[in-house]
Protein backbone atom coordinates (compact mmCIF):
# COMPACT_ATOMS: atom_id res chain seq x y z
CA UNK A 1 0.00 0.00 0.00
CA UNK A 2 2.75 2.45 1.27
CA UNK A 3 6.39 2.24 -0.12
CA UNK A 4 8.99 4.54 1.13
CA UNK A 5 12.14 4.35 -0.88
CA UNK A 6 15.14 6.50 -0.24
CA UNK A 7 14.03 9.09 1.18
CA UNK A 8 16.67 11.37 2.12
CA UNK A 9 15.62 15.35 4.20
CA UNK A 10 18.01 17.70 5.84
CA UNK A 11 17.44 20.60 8.29
CA UNK A 12 19.10 23.53 7.18
CA UNK A 13 22.14 21.59 6.01
CA UNK A 14 21.58 18.67 9.01
CA UNK A 15 20.40 15.39 7.28
CA UNK A 16 18.09 13.99 9.39
CA UNK A 17 17.10 10.97 6.86
CA UNK A 18 19.55 9.69 5.52
CA UNK A 19 18.20 6.84 3.42
CA UNK A 20 14.98 5.15 4.50
CA UNK A 21 13.03 2.45 2.85
CA UNK A 22 10.54 0.66 4.36
CA UNK A 23 6.67 -0.71 3.35
CA UNK A 24 3.41 -0.38 4.86
CA UNK A 25 0.96 -3.24 3.93
CA UNK A 26 -2.63 -2.97 3.61
CA UNK A 27 -4.49 -4.13 6.38
CA UNK A 28 -1.41 -4.39 8.96
CA UNK A 29 -0.48 -1.86 11.64
CA UNK A 30 2.92 -1.20 11.40
CA UNK A 31 5.11 0.59 13.61
CA UNK A 32 8.30 2.96 14.00
CA UNK A 33 10.53 2.83 17.32
CA UNK A 34 13.57 4.65 17.85
CA UNK A 35 15.54 7.07 20.32
CA UNK A 36 14.09 10.68 20.72
CA UNK A 37 15.08 12.66 17.62
CA UNK A 38 15.88 9.20 15.54
CA UNK A 39 13.90 10.83 12.88
CA UNK A 40 10.42 8.87 13.30
CA UNK A 41 8.20 11.94 13.22
CA UNK A 42 10.06 13.43 9.93
CA UNK A 43 8.69 10.13 8.22
CA UNK A 44 5.40 11.04 8.41
CA UNK A 45 5.69 14.48 7.88
CA UNK A 46 7.76 13.83 4.82
CA UNK A 47 5.40 11.04 3.97
CA UNK A 48 2.57 13.75 4.35
CA UNK A 49 3.91 16.55 2.58
CA UNK A 50 5.14 19.12 5.12
CA UNK A 51 8.19 18.29 4.30
CA UNK A 52 10.59 17.72 1.07
CA UNK A 53 11.82 14.77 0.20
CA UNK A 54 15.38 15.47 -1.18
CA UNK A 55 15.51 12.23 -2.88
CA UNK A 56 13.76 8.96 -2.48
CA UNK A 57 9.95 8.05 -3.46
CA UNK A 58 6.95 8.01 -1.79
CA UNK A 59 4.41 4.98 -3.30
CA UNK A 60 0.75 4.91 -2.10
CA UNK A 61 -1.03 2.76 -3.78
CA UNK A 62 1.41 2.29 -6.56
CA UNK A 63 1.31 6.35 -6.95
CA UNK A 64 3.85 8.85 -6.30
CA UNK A 65 2.85 11.20 -3.84
CA UNK A 66 6.00 12.46 -3.03
CA UNK A 67 6.02 16.29 -3.77
CA UNK A 68 2.36 16.26 -3.32
CA UNK A 69 0.95 19.37 -1.45
CA UNK A 70 -0.47 18.17 1.99
CA UNK A 71 -3.87 18.87 1.52
CA UNK A 72 -3.33 16.47 -1.83
CA UNK A 73 -1.70 13.55 0.04
CA UNK A 74 -4.54 13.63 2.55
CA UNK A 75 -7.10 14.02 -0.15
CA UNK A 76 -5.54 10.62 -1.62
CA UNK A 77 -6.17 8.44 1.86
CA UNK A 78 -3.36 8.89 4.10
CA UNK A 79 -4.09 10.89 7.21
CA UNK A 80 -1.52 12.28 9.55
CA UNK A 81 -2.64 12.29 13.12
CA UNK A 82 0.46 14.61 14.47
CA UNK A 83 2.50 14.79 17.27
CA UNK A 84 0.96 16.54 20.18
CA UNK A 85 -3.17 16.02 19.09
CA UNK A 86 -3.03 20.01 18.24
CA UNK A 87 -6.88 20.09 18.07
CA UNK A 88 -8.35 23.31 17.09
CA UNK A 89 -8.53 24.60 20.95
CA UNK A 90 -10.72 27.58 19.62
CA UNK A 91 -13.27 25.46 17.72
CA UNK A 92 -15.97 23.14 19.31
CA UNK A 93 -15.59 19.19 18.97
CA UNK A 94 -18.13 19.22 16.68
CA UNK A 95 -16.32 21.46 14.02
CA UNK A 96 -12.88 20.09 14.45
CA UNK A 97 -14.72 16.39 13.92
CA UNK A 98 -16.77 18.40 10.85
CA UNK A 99 -13.16 19.71 9.23
CA UNK A 100 -11.60 16.78 9.69
CA UNK A 101 -13.60 15.76 6.80
CA UNK A 102 -14.18 19.11 4.90
CA UNK A 103 -12.76 17.63 1.79
CA UNK A 104 -15.29 14.93 1.46
CA UNK A 105 -18.86 14.77 -0.37
CA UNK A 106 -20.59 11.79 0.73
CA UNK A 107 -22.61 12.55 2.95
CA UNK A 108 -23.94 9.30 4.08
CA UNK A 109 -20.23 8.05 4.72
CA UNK A 110 -19.65 11.52 6.73
CA UNK A 111 -22.26 10.61 8.85
CA UNK A 112 -21.83 6.61 9.22
CA UNK A 113 -17.91 7.95 10.60
CA UNK A 114 -19.53 10.41 12.57
CA UNK A 115 -21.59 7.41 14.28
CA UNK A 116 -18.97 5.33 14.78
CA UNK A 117 -16.84 8.04 16.40
CA UNK A 118 -19.80 9.10 18.73
CA UNK A 119 -19.98 5.16 19.25
CA UNK A 120 -16.32 5.04 20.06
CA UNK A 121 -15.76 7.99 22.28
CA UNK A 122 -19.10 8.72 23.77
CA UNK A 123 -17.15 11.48 25.59
CA UNK A 124 -16.96 13.94 22.88
CA UNK A 125 -20.62 13.19 21.82
CA UNK A 126 -21.84 14.71 25.25
CA UNK A 127 -19.63 17.31 24.45
CA UNK A 128 -20.12 17.99 21.12
CA UNK A 129 -20.62 22.20 21.30
CA UNK A 130 -18.29 22.96 23.61
CA UNK A 131 -14.69 24.32 22.92
CA UNK A 132 -11.93 21.58 22.19
CA UNK A 133 -9.69 23.61 24.39
CA UNK A 134 -11.93 22.69 27.45
CA UNK A 135 -11.07 18.95 26.81
CA UNK A 136 -8.62 17.22 29.13
CA UNK A 137 -5.97 15.44 27.46
CA UNK A 138 -7.07 11.94 26.96
CA UNK A 139 -10.49 13.29 25.96
CA UNK A 140 -8.30 15.70 23.39
CA UNK A 141 -6.47 12.62 21.95
CA UNK A 142 -9.52 10.77 21.22
CA UNK A 143 -10.73 13.87 19.07
CA UNK A 144 -7.45 13.97 17.42
CA UNK A 145 -8.33 10.58 16.11
CA UNK A 146 -12.18 11.05 15.82
CA UNK A 147 -11.09 14.03 13.86
CA UNK A 148 -8.40 12.18 11.66
CA UNK A 149 -10.84 9.48 11.40
CA UNK A 150 -13.51 12.11 9.84
CA UNK A 151 -11.39 12.09 6.49
CA UNK A 152 -11.56 8.49 5.70
CA UNK A 153 -8.08 7.54 5.80
CA UNK A 154 -6.80 4.39 4.18
CA UNK A 155 -3.56 4.68 5.58
CA UNK A 156 -3.83 6.22 8.84
CA UNK A 157 -0.45 7.90 10.49
CA UNK A 158 -0.51 8.25 14.32
CA UNK A 159 2.52 10.33 16.08
CA UNK A 160 2.70 9.32 19.80
CA UNK A 161 -0.87 9.07 20.49
CA UNK A 162 -0.26 7.88 23.77
CA UNK A 163 2.12 10.67 24.73
CA UNK A 164 1.42 12.55 28.20
CA UNK A 165 -1.59 10.28 29.20
CA UNK A 166 -1.87 8.55 32.15
CA UNK A 167 -1.28 4.37 32.20
CA UNK A 168 -5.14 4.10 31.97
CA UNK A 169 -5.31 6.49 28.92
CA UNK A 170 -2.60 5.01 27.17
CA UNK A 171 -4.13 1.26 26.99
CA UNK A 172 -7.52 2.97 26.00
CA UNK A 173 -5.63 4.56 23.11
CA UNK A 174 -4.04 0.95 22.22
CA UNK A 175 -7.76 -0.19 22.54
CA UNK A 176 -9.19 2.25 19.75
CA UNK A 177 -6.29 1.44 17.51
CA UNK A 178 -6.63 -2.13 17.70
CA UNK A 179 -10.93 -0.65 16.61
CA UNK A 180 -9.66 1.07 14.22
CA UNK A 181 -7.35 -1.44 12.68
CA UNK A 182 -10.36 -4.02 12.52
CA UNK A 183 -12.36 -1.71 11.02
CA UNK A 184 -10.50 -1.59 7.68
CA UNK A 185 -7.76 1.03 8.57
CA UNK A 186 -4.53 0.11 7.82
CA UNK A 187 -2.16 2.22 10.89
CA UNK A 188 1.33 3.23 10.77
CA UNK A 189 2.22 3.99 14.20
CA UNK A 190 5.34 5.88 15.95
CA UNK A 191 5.06 5.39 19.57
CA UNK A 192 7.44 6.25 22.99
CA UNK A 193 6.12 2.93 24.35
CA UNK A 194 7.75 0.64 22.22
CA UNK A 195 6.49 -2.29 24.21
CA UNK A 196 3.12 -1.72 23.20
CA UNK A 197 3.64 -1.02 19.83
CA UNK A 198 5.48 -3.63 19.27
CA UNK A 199 2.54 -6.15 20.53
CA UNK A 200 0.13 -4.17 18.39
CA UNK A 201 2.22 -4.36 15.25
CA UNK A 202 2.09 -6.69 12.59
CA UNK A 203 5.89 -5.33 11.48
CA UNK A 204 8.28 -2.57 13.04
CA UNK A 205 10.69 -0.99 11.94
CA UNK A 206 13.55 0.42 14.40
CA UNK A 207 15.09 3.80 13.59
CA UNK A 208 18.43 5.74 14.94
CA UNK A 209 20.33 8.51 13.66
CA UNK A 210 18.15 8.75 10.38
CA UNK A 211 18.35 5.32 9.67
CA UNK A 212 16.24 1.99 10.12
CA UNK A 213 18.92 -0.50 11.92
CA UNK A 214 16.42 -3.65 12.18
CA UNK A 215 13.09 -4.56 11.32
CA UNK A 216 10.69 -7.82 11.77
CA UNK A 217 7.43 -9.01 12.70
CA UNK A 218 6.28 -7.34 16.39
CA UNK A 219 7.01 -10.38 18.14
CA UNK A 220 10.50 -10.52 17.29
CA UNK A 221 11.40 -7.08 17.77
CA UNK A 222 9.83 -7.87 21.01
CA UNK A 223 12.03 -10.66 21.39
CA UNK A 224 15.07 -8.96 19.99
CA UNK A 225 17.72 -8.50 22.68
CA UNK A 226 19.29 -5.30 21.08
CA UNK A 227 15.65 -3.96 21.28
CA UNK A 228 14.95 -4.98 24.58
CA UNK A 229 18.10 -3.38 25.93
CA UNK A 230 17.77 -0.25 24.03
CA UNK A 231 13.95 0.30 23.43
CA UNK A 232 11.96 -1.82 26.22
CA UNK A 233 14.19 -0.60 29.09
CA UNK A 234 15.48 -4.55 29.94
CA UNK A 235 18.61 -4.89 31.05
CA UNK A 236 20.51 -7.46 29.39
CA UNK A 237 23.35 -8.78 31.90
CA UNK A 238 26.72 -9.57 30.24
CA UNK B 1 -24.01 69.87 28.60
CA UNK B 2 -26.83 69.44 26.19
CA UNK B 3 -28.47 66.07 26.10
CA UNK B 4 -29.45 66.40 22.76
CA UNK B 5 -26.29 67.52 21.39
CA UNK B 6 -24.52 65.05 23.36
CA UNK B 7 -27.18 62.16 21.69
CA UNK B 8 -26.84 63.76 18.09
CA UNK B 9 -22.90 63.22 18.07
CA UNK B 10 -22.78 60.25 19.86
CA UNK B 11 -24.98 58.76 16.49
CA UNK B 12 -22.50 60.87 14.77
CA UNK B 13 -19.58 59.01 16.81
CA UNK B 14 -21.27 55.67 16.40
CA UNK B 15 -21.62 55.91 12.67
CA UNK B 16 -17.90 57.05 12.48
CA UNK B 17 -16.94 54.15 14.68
CA UNK B 18 -19.33 51.63 12.19
CA UNK B 19 -16.98 52.79 9.39
CA UNK B 20 -13.89 51.91 11.56
CA UNK B 21 -14.98 49.07 12.87
CA UNK B 22 -16.12 47.80 9.54
CA UNK B 23 -12.48 48.96 7.75
CA UNK B 24 -11.01 47.12 10.42
CA UNK B 25 -12.28 43.79 10.43
CA UNK B 26 -10.28 43.41 7.06
CA UNK B 27 -6.94 43.66 8.62
CA UNK B 28 -7.67 41.72 11.82
CA UNK B 29 -9.05 38.78 9.85
CA UNK B 30 -6.22 39.14 7.52
CA UNK B 31 -3.69 39.56 10.46
CA UNK B 32 -5.49 36.45 12.72
CA UNK B 33 -5.00 34.14 9.50
CA UNK B 34 -1.49 34.96 8.07
CA UNK B 35 0.25 37.15 10.58
CA UNK B 36 0.34 39.94 7.81
CA UNK B 37 -0.78 43.92 8.75
CA UNK B 38 -2.46 44.60 5.38
CA UNK B 39 -1.25 47.81 4.93
CA UNK B 40 -2.67 48.37 1.27
CA UNK B 41 -6.59 47.76 2.93
CA UNK B 42 -6.77 51.42 3.21
CA UNK B 43 -5.96 51.97 -0.71
CA UNK B 44 -7.97 48.78 -1.02
CA UNK B 45 -10.90 50.99 -0.02
CA UNK B 46 -9.74 53.81 -2.36
CA UNK B 47 -9.88 51.45 -5.33
CA UNK B 48 -13.59 50.30 -4.07
CA UNK B 49 -15.04 53.84 -4.17
CA UNK B 50 -13.58 54.52 -7.59
CA UNK B 51 -15.19 51.17 -9.05
CA UNK B 52 -18.07 52.81 -7.38
CA UNK B 53 -17.76 56.11 -8.97
CA UNK B 54 -17.38 54.82 -12.80
CA UNK B 55 -20.15 52.71 -12.46
CA UNK B 56 -22.35 55.22 -10.90
CA UNK B 57 -20.73 58.76 -12.70
CA UNK B 58 -19.19 57.19 -15.95
CA UNK B 59 -21.36 54.05 -16.94
CA UNK B 60 -24.28 55.89 -15.57
CA UNK B 61 -25.45 52.55 -13.82
CA UNK B 62 -28.20 52.93 -10.72
CA UNK B 63 -26.16 53.59 -8.04
CA UNK B 64 -26.82 50.60 -5.79
CA UNK B 65 -26.08 48.15 -8.72
CA UNK B 66 -22.72 50.37 -9.08
CA UNK B 67 -22.09 49.41 -5.23
CA UNK B 68 -22.72 45.77 -5.44
CA UNK B 69 -20.64 45.89 -8.55
CA UNK B 70 -17.59 47.59 -6.87
CA UNK B 71 -17.95 45.70 -3.50
CA UNK B 72 -17.48 42.40 -5.82
CA UNK B 73 -14.62 43.59 -7.85
CA UNK B 74 -12.95 45.04 -4.33
CA UNK B 75 -13.21 41.36 -3.22
CA UNK B 76 -11.37 40.19 -6.19
CA UNK B 77 -9.14 42.63 -6.00
CA UNK B 78 -8.49 41.49 -2.24
CA UNK B 79 -8.01 37.93 -4.12
CA UNK B 80 -5.71 38.89 -6.64
CA UNK B 81 -3.40 41.28 -4.56
CA UNK B 82 -3.05 37.79 -2.17
CA UNK B 83 -2.26 35.77 -5.47
CA UNK B 84 0.20 38.11 -6.64
CA UNK B 85 2.19 39.57 -3.99
CA UNK B 86 1.67 37.78 -0.30
CA UNK B 87 1.71 34.00 -1.60
CA UNK B 88 4.63 34.45 -2.98
CA UNK B 89 6.26 35.42 0.27
CA UNK B 90 4.06 33.25 2.66
CA UNK B 91 7.01 31.39 3.61
CA UNK B 92 9.32 33.98 4.17
CA UNK B 93 10.10 36.08 7.07
CA UNK B 94 7.23 38.32 8.42
CA UNK B 95 9.31 41.35 7.38
CA UNK B 96 9.23 40.66 4.05
CA UNK B 97 5.79 40.37 3.77
CA UNK B 98 5.26 43.47 6.01
CA UNK B 99 7.67 44.88 3.41
CA UNK B 100 5.59 43.60 0.84
CA UNK B 101 2.42 45.57 1.88
CA UNK B 102 3.92 48.78 2.07
CA UNK B 103 4.95 48.45 -1.58
CA UNK B 104 1.45 47.15 -2.47
CA UNK B 105 0.09 50.25 -0.97
CA UNK B 106 2.42 52.60 -2.73
CA UNK B 107 1.66 50.78 -5.86
CA UNK B 108 -2.56 51.50 -5.54
CA UNK B 109 -1.99 54.87 -4.62
CA UNK B 110 0.61 56.38 -7.46
CA UNK B 111 -1.42 53.68 -10.21
CA UNK B 112 -4.15 55.63 -8.59
CA UNK B 113 -2.94 58.86 -9.30
CA UNK B 114 -2.17 57.54 -12.60
CA UNK B 115 -4.88 56.24 -13.78
CA UNK B 116 -8.09 58.27 -12.10
CA UNK B 117 -5.95 61.66 -11.43
CA UNK B 118 -5.13 63.24 -8.66
CA UNK B 119 -7.83 65.75 -8.64
CA UNK B 120 -10.85 64.84 -5.93
CA UNK B 121 -13.82 63.61 -7.66
CA UNK B 122 -17.11 64.33 -6.76
CA UNK B 123 -18.93 60.93 -5.31
CA UNK B 124 -22.56 60.20 -5.41
CA UNK B 125 -25.06 60.80 -1.55
CA UNK B 126 -28.58 58.83 -2.96
CA UNK B 127 -31.12 61.30 -2.10
CA UNK B 128 -32.51 59.13 1.08
CA UNK B 129 -29.15 59.56 2.53
CA UNK B 130 -29.30 63.12 2.20
CA UNK B 131 -31.64 64.36 4.55
CA UNK B 132 -31.92 65.59 7.96
CA UNK B 133 -34.65 64.53 10.60
CA UNK B 134 -35.56 66.48 14.10
CA UNK B 135 -36.42 63.39 16.82
CA UNK B 136 -37.34 65.40 19.81
CA UNK B 137 -34.74 68.11 19.59
CA UNK B 138 -31.99 66.07 18.58
CA UNK B 139 -31.17 66.59 14.92
CA UNK B 140 -30.07 63.32 12.90
CA UNK B 141 -28.29 62.94 9.55
CA UNK B 142 -29.87 60.01 7.77
CA UNK B 143 -26.79 58.69 6.47
CA UNK B 144 -25.78 58.56 10.28
CA UNK B 145 -28.70 55.97 10.98
CA UNK B 146 -27.53 53.85 7.74
CA UNK B 147 -24.18 53.64 8.03
CA UNK B 148 -24.69 51.89 11.97
CA UNK B 149 -27.94 49.75 10.45
CA UNK B 150 -25.77 48.57 7.42
CA UNK B 151 -22.37 47.98 9.37
CA UNK B 152 -24.55 46.14 11.85
CA UNK B 153 -26.35 44.22 8.72
CA UNK B 154 -22.91 43.23 7.58
CA UNK B 155 -20.93 42.18 10.72
CA UNK B 156 -24.08 39.88 11.30
CA UNK B 157 -23.00 38.34 7.82
CA UNK B 158 -19.56 37.73 8.75
CA UNK B 159 -20.03 36.36 12.34
CA UNK B 160 -22.49 34.18 10.22
CA UNK B 161 -20.07 33.40 7.78
CA UNK B 162 -17.45 32.65 10.30
CA UNK B 163 -19.55 31.00 13.26
CA UNK B 164 -21.77 28.94 11.08
CA UNK B 165 -20.09 27.78 7.91
CA UNK B 166 -17.80 25.00 7.50
CA UNK B 167 -15.78 27.43 5.75
CA UNK B 168 -15.62 29.99 8.29
CA UNK B 169 -14.72 27.06 11.04
CA UNK B 170 -11.68 26.89 8.28
CA UNK B 171 -10.53 30.26 8.81
CA UNK B 172 -10.80 29.92 12.61
CA UNK B 173 -8.72 26.93 12.45
CA UNK B 174 -5.95 28.25 9.99
CA UNK B 175 -5.95 31.15 12.38
CA UNK B 176 -5.04 28.94 15.19
CA UNK B 177 -2.77 26.36 13.64
CA UNK B 178 -2.44 26.48 9.53
CA UNK B 179 -0.46 23.14 9.01
CA UNK B 180 -2.86 21.06 10.74
CA UNK B 181 -5.45 22.09 8.47
CA UNK B 182 -3.23 21.15 5.78
CA UNK B 183 -3.25 17.80 7.08
CA UNK B 184 -7.34 18.04 6.90
CA UNK B 185 -7.04 17.65 3.56
CA UNK B 186 -7.80 21.67 3.63
CA UNK B 187 -6.73 24.03 0.33
CA UNK B 188 -5.13 26.34 3.29
CA UNK B 189 -5.05 29.10 -0.18
CA UNK B 190 -8.58 28.80 -0.60
CA UNK B 191 -9.41 29.52 2.35
CA UNK B 192 -6.97 32.56 2.70
CA UNK B 193 -7.88 33.66 -0.81
CA UNK B 194 -11.81 34.11 1.05
CA UNK B 195 -10.58 35.93 4.02
CA UNK B 196 -9.01 38.44 1.40
CA UNK B 197 -12.10 38.58 -0.23
CA UNK B 198 -14.17 38.84 2.29
CA UNK B 199 -11.86 41.68 4.38
CA UNK B 200 -11.58 43.33 0.86
CA UNK B 201 -15.53 43.51 0.79
CA UNK B 202 -16.18 45.16 4.09
CA UNK B 203 -13.61 47.62 3.22
CA UNK B 204 -14.94 48.32 0.00
CA UNK B 205 -18.62 48.74 1.96
CA UNK B 206 -16.78 50.86 4.61
CA UNK B 207 -15.48 52.87 1.93
CA UNK B 208 -18.03 53.37 -0.22
CA UNK B 209 -20.01 54.92 3.10
CA UNK B 210 -17.04 56.44 3.75
CA UNK B 211 -17.13 58.28 0.30
CA UNK B 212 -20.92 59.08 0.84
CA UNK B 213 -20.24 60.79 4.13
CA UNK B 214 -17.72 62.88 2.86
CA UNK B 215 -18.89 63.32 -0.63
CA UNK B 216 -15.26 63.59 -2.66
CA UNK B 217 -12.71 60.73 -3.51
CA UNK B 218 -9.56 60.80 -4.23
CA UNK B 219 -6.50 58.44 -4.58
CA UNK B 220 -4.76 59.10 -1.21
CA UNK B 221 -8.39 59.09 0.62
CA UNK B 222 -7.52 55.47 2.05
CA UNK B 223 -4.97 56.36 3.89
CA UNK B 224 -6.47 58.28 6.54
CA UNK B 225 -9.48 55.63 7.20
CA UNK B 226 -7.01 52.83 6.59
CA UNK B 227 -4.72 54.20 9.33
CA UNK B 228 -7.44 54.75 11.71
CA UNK B 229 -9.31 51.63 11.26
CA UNK B 230 -5.67 49.45 11.72
CA UNK B 231 -5.12 51.47 15.54
CA UNK B 232 -8.79 50.56 16.18
CA UNK B 233 -7.81 46.54 14.99
CA UNK B 234 -4.98 46.97 17.24
CA UNK B 235 -6.82 48.80 20.57
CA UNK B 236 -9.51 46.07 20.13
CA UNK B 237 -6.68 43.25 20.15
CA UNK B 238 -5.47 42.39 16.38
CA UNK B 239 -6.92 39.02 15.26
CA UNK B 240 -9.58 39.54 17.48
CA UNK B 241 -13.08 40.15 15.24
CA UNK B 242 -14.96 41.26 18.77
CA UNK B 243 -11.54 43.71 19.37
CA UNK B 244 -12.29 45.40 16.04
CA UNK B 245 -15.42 46.20 16.07
CA UNK B 246 -15.31 47.07 20.13
CA UNK B 247 -11.78 49.11 18.76
CA UNK B 248 -13.94 50.80 15.62
CA UNK B 249 -16.86 52.10 17.62
CA UNK B 250 -14.55 53.52 20.72
CA UNK B 251 -12.45 55.20 18.70
CA UNK B 252 -15.32 56.34 16.13
CA UNK B 253 -17.47 57.79 19.42
CA UNK B 254 -14.39 59.52 21.59
CA UNK B 255 -12.90 61.01 18.12
CA UNK B 256 -16.35 62.75 17.25
CA UNK B 257 -16.82 63.66 21.11
CA UNK B 258 -13.63 65.31 21.56
CA UNK B 259 -14.06 67.20 18.66
CA UNK B 260 -17.95 68.17 19.58
CA UNK B 261 -17.06 68.73 22.78
CA UNK B 262 -13.68 70.09 23.11
CA UNK B 263 -13.59 72.60 19.70
CA UNK B 264 -10.31 73.48 20.71
CA UNK B 265 -8.87 70.45 19.99
CA UNK B 266 -10.37 69.64 16.43
CA UNK B 267 -7.13 69.97 15.07
CA UNK B 268 -5.74 67.03 16.97
CA UNK B 269 -8.27 64.44 16.11
CA UNK B 270 -5.90 62.27 13.94
CA UNK B 271 -3.75 62.52 16.63
CA UNK B 272 -5.66 61.72 19.14
CA UNK B 273 -6.40 58.20 17.80
CA UNK B 274 -2.77 57.72 18.24
CA UNK B 275 -2.85 59.06 21.96
CA UNK B 276 -5.48 56.58 22.63
CA UNK B 277 -3.66 53.98 20.89
CA UNK B 278 -0.45 54.94 23.51
CA UNK B 279 -2.56 54.32 26.50
CA UNK B 280 -4.64 51.61 25.57
CA UNK B 281 -1.68 49.92 24.45
CA UNK B 282 0.46 51.16 27.52
CA UNK B 283 -2.41 49.65 30.25
CA UNK B 284 -3.09 46.60 27.75
CA UNK B 285 -0.29 45.51 25.56
CA UNK B 286 -2.41 43.03 23.84
CA UNK B 287 -5.64 45.28 23.06
CA UNK B 288 -9.17 45.72 25.01
CA UNK B 289 -10.30 42.50 23.64
CA UNK B 290 -6.62 40.43 24.00
CA UNK B 291 -5.14 39.22 21.22
CA UNK B 292 -6.55 36.42 20.36
CA UNK B 293 -7.47 34.80 17.00
CA UNK B 294 -10.00 35.93 15.10
CA UNK B 295 -11.71 32.75 16.88
N1 LIG C 1 11.96 21.70 11.95
C1 LIG C 1 13.18 21.23 12.25
N2 LIG C 1 14.27 22.01 12.10
C2 LIG C 1 15.51 21.54 12.38
N3 LIG C 1 15.75 20.31 12.83
C3 LIG C 1 14.71 19.48 13.02
C4 LIG C 1 13.38 19.90 12.74
N4 LIG C 1 12.55 18.88 13.01
C5 LIG C 1 13.33 17.86 13.43
N5 LIG C 1 14.63 18.23 13.44
C6 LIG C 1 15.76 17.36 13.81
O1 LIG C 1 15.69 16.19 13.04
C7 LIG C 1 15.96 15.05 13.83
C8 LIG C 1 14.81 14.09 13.80
O2 LIG C 1 13.69 14.68 14.42
P1 LIG C 1 12.29 13.97 14.58
O3 LIG C 1 11.35 14.96 15.16
O4 LIG C 1 11.93 13.36 13.30
O5 LIG C 1 12.64 12.85 15.64
P2 LIG C 1 11.68 11.85 16.40
O6 LIG C 1 12.22 10.52 16.18
O7 LIG C 1 10.27 12.09 16.05
O8 LIG C 1 11.93 12.28 17.89
P3 LIG C 1 10.91 12.31 19.16
O9 LIG C 1 10.86 10.93 19.67
O10 LIG C 1 11.60 13.22 20.11
O11 LIG C 1 9.60 12.83 18.68
C9 LIG C 1 16.29 15.58 15.21
O12 LIG C 1 17.68 15.66 15.33
C10 LIG C 1 15.66 16.93 15.25
O13 LIG C 1 16.41 17.80 16.08
MG1 LIG D 1 8.61 12.80 17.07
Amino acid sequence: MLEVGDIHISYGGIQALKGISFRVKAGQIVTLIGANGAGKSSILKTICGLVKAQKGSIRFEGREIKGLAPHWVTRCGITLAPEGRRVFANLSISENLTLGAYFRRDREGIEEDMEWIFFTFPRLKERLYQQAGTLSGGEQQMLALGRALMGRPRLLMLDEPSLGLSPRLVSEVFAVMRQIHERGTTILLVEQNANAALRLAHHAYVLETGRIVLEGSGEELLADPGVQEAYLGKITLM
Amino acid sequence: MDLSLFLQQLLNGISLGSLYALIAIGYTMVYGIIRLINFAHGDILMVSTYFAYFGISVYALPWWLSVVMAILLTALLGILIDLGAYRPVRHAPRISALITAIGVSFLLENLGLVVFGGRPKAFYRPDFLDKTYELGGVRVFSLSIWVPLVTALLLALVFLLLYRTRVGAAMRAVAKDMEMVQLMGIDVNRVISLTFAVGSALAAAGGIMWAMKYPQINPLMGIIPGLKAFVAAVIGGIGNIHGAVLGGLLLGITEILLVAFLPSLAGYRDAFAFILLILILLFRPTGLAGKDTIG
